[in-house]
């Protein structure tokens, strides 16, 4: 079996996230870079699936600048086999990011495609989805458990009024949600043995894929910050509060 | 072609979706997936797919495709629901989208939260047709008029995914996304029993909804659909009380936009504080219980 898990490098999820002086994008100075924390699920879960056997193949994949061969270095030491850098400087939506992973997922043939159910920079939740339809493959999103039974996924995923399982031939898109696995920390020979995987970087020409932006940001603000109100010392004086300044928990 | 399709899971998104398309300014028509639409939201027509649960999203969409692609406009609410299928719907029509617009700055530039609710974005679509999940609780009261005309929709759904197993936490409450009240619980609730207790016990003597922070769901406390935040549930109640939750940024994304947010916690440094009305730095079992029995009715 050949995994595909396509990866974002983003912001650190604890940074602190400020706006540049243009006002048109943020500020990236004094911020941390690390691989979604979706898709470090996803990397996990493909490394898991090798741990259990061995003759599963993983190749990680990134569209973007040099730098994030930073991040698809550190997939290779927590344990895919290889990596893809797709050479992009410009930004795509997320349908360009899918029409991209096509052409991998078509150059690399894979029977499953992972990766994470939205990137935490934008927020979209919307890649892996459209790369599903793109390909006519069954998707599952969301997903809190996955196994693999005789070429077909049984996966359990998190919907809005609990959970529900879905069952669908492979090959699929499945992307993962937080309760799927915890990362691991990466090891020291992990990083060393990383090192000398290897990782190719081919330009969207090698691939015959465009990029294909139709959704663009225009302006970016941070919203007014919420002031904190004031203490209250006491539930009466809580319950006064809300009642009197509110009119709240009026029964 | 100028005109949009709403398509809502249930009756319960027909008006946050209609207010989006009067402030689209387009001519619209509702699609519930399943169950009936209200007939008095300004849609020239409204129609229902099914009744019962949807079927998963590659039949689903197969079934709309056809349909949706008359609209120049495709929208629905940014649910998990929703999440799963309007992007797979976007790229079989080979349309862009939008995901969890909660304003509209002209027919094509929408008002989005990105980074977890650090940035405020206006976005712009370059095309003439595109998707768009509508964030329900950042839109409401659509000026109501006229009679919609009843209208068939052809859904022939095709796809090779099966459901085979589904699990619903248990019922009785008010939607966490629409309650009017929400208190929420983090994970000094210790466990699922204690959380029901105390959260769920304040919240129903509330009418409200009870919700969770990631840390609970993760240990086992409360449910996954309970969880508030970035990657669950967004609220914007009324009355947001939240109890023994220091305020991530993440759980914080999910539920800033609350009109008045009490916390309850026994750290006067936790971060909630910097954005409640009211703060009450008192253990959550010592002032849940008393809360509980001074507003009893």
């Amino acid at each position: 079996m050949k995994v595909l898990v396509p990866l974002k490098r983003v912001p650190d999820p604890y940074s602190r996230i400020r706006l540049a002086p243009d006002g048109a994008a943020i500020d990236t100075t004094a911020i941390k870079f690390e691989i979604n924390p979706f898709d470090e699920i996803a990397v996990e879960e493909a490394v898991r699936m090798k741990e259990r056997d061995a003759s599963v193949e993983i190749v990680v994949v990134s569209i973007g600048s040099a730098e994030c061969e930073e991040q698809l270095r550190k997939a290779l030491a927590i344990g895919a086999d290889r990596a893809i850098r797709v050479d992009c400087a410009e930004t795509l939506d997320s349908l360009g990011v899918a029409k991209v992973l096509v052409r991998v997922v078509e150059r690399e043939s894979p029977n499953l495609v992972l990766m994470g159910k939205q990137a935490i920079d934008d927020d979209n939740n919307q890649a892996g989805q459209m790369l599903a339809a793109l390909l006519d493959w069954p998707q599952a999103t969301f997903a809190s458990k996955i196994e693999f039974n005789d070429g077909r996924a049984t996966v359990t995923r998190e919907t809005d009024t609990g959970q529900e399982t879905l069952e669908f031939p492979l090959p699929a898109v499945i992307t993962t949600d937080l309760r799927l696995n915890e990362p691991r920390y990466v090891a020291l020979p992990g990083i060393i043995k990383a090192r000398t995987k290897p990782l190719e970087s081919l330009t969207l020409a090698d691939l015959g894929a465009q990029q294909e932006c139709r959704v663009a940001v225009v302006s970016m603000r941070q919203p007014p910050p919420r002031t904190a109100g004031r203490r209250v010392n006491s539930v009466d004086e809580l319950i006064e509060a809300l009642r009197v300044e509110k009119g709240l928990l009026k029964s | 072609m100028s005109r949009a399709l709403l398509l809502a899971h249930d009756a319960s998104e027909c008006e946050p979706l209609a207010a989006f398309a009067q402030a689209l300014g387009l001519p619209f028509d509702i699609v519930t997936i399943t169950g009936d639409c209200p007939q008095d939201l300004g849609a020239e027509s409204i129609g229902s797919l099914m009744v019962g649960d949807p079927p998963p999203a590659d039949s689903l969409c197969s079934g709309l495709r056809g349909f949706a692609a008359n609209y120049s406009v495709v929208a629905g609410a940014a649910t998990m629901f929703g999440k799963d299928y309007l992007p797979r719907l976007a790229a079989l029509l080979d349309r862009p989208m939008v995901s969890d617009v909660v304003g509209v700055v002209d027919p094509k530039t929408f008002t989005r939260p990105m980074f977890a609710g650090n940035i405020t974005a206006d976005v712009r679509v370059n095309a003439d047709a595109f998707v768009v999940s509508v964030r329900a609780t950042a839109f409401s009261n659509p000026v109501r008029s006229g009679q919609s005309a009843p209208m068939q929709v052809a859904f022939d759904p095709q796809g090779v995914t099966k459901r085979t197993g589904k699990s619903e936490s248990a019922g009785g409450r008010p939607d966490l996304a629409q309650a009017k009240v929400v208190v929420s619980g983090g994970r000094p609730l210790k466990d699922a029993v204690t959380f029901e207790r105390l959260i769920g016990g304040l919240a129903d003597l509330l009418g409200g909804a009870a919700g969770a922070t990631r840390a609970a769901v993760d240990s086992g406390i409360a449910p996954n659909d309970l969880q508030v935040g970035q990657t669950g549930k967004i609220v914007a109640p009324e009355l947001y009380i939240a109890a023994g939750i220091s305020g991530s940024t993440q759980h914080m994304a999910g539920m800033k936009e609350s009109k008045v947010i009490v916390a309850i916690n026994t750290d006067p440094e936790a971060p909630i504080f910097d954005i409640a009305d009211y703060g009450l730095v008192q253990d959550l079992f010592v002032a849940i219980p008393e809360l509980m029995s001074k507003i009893k009715p």
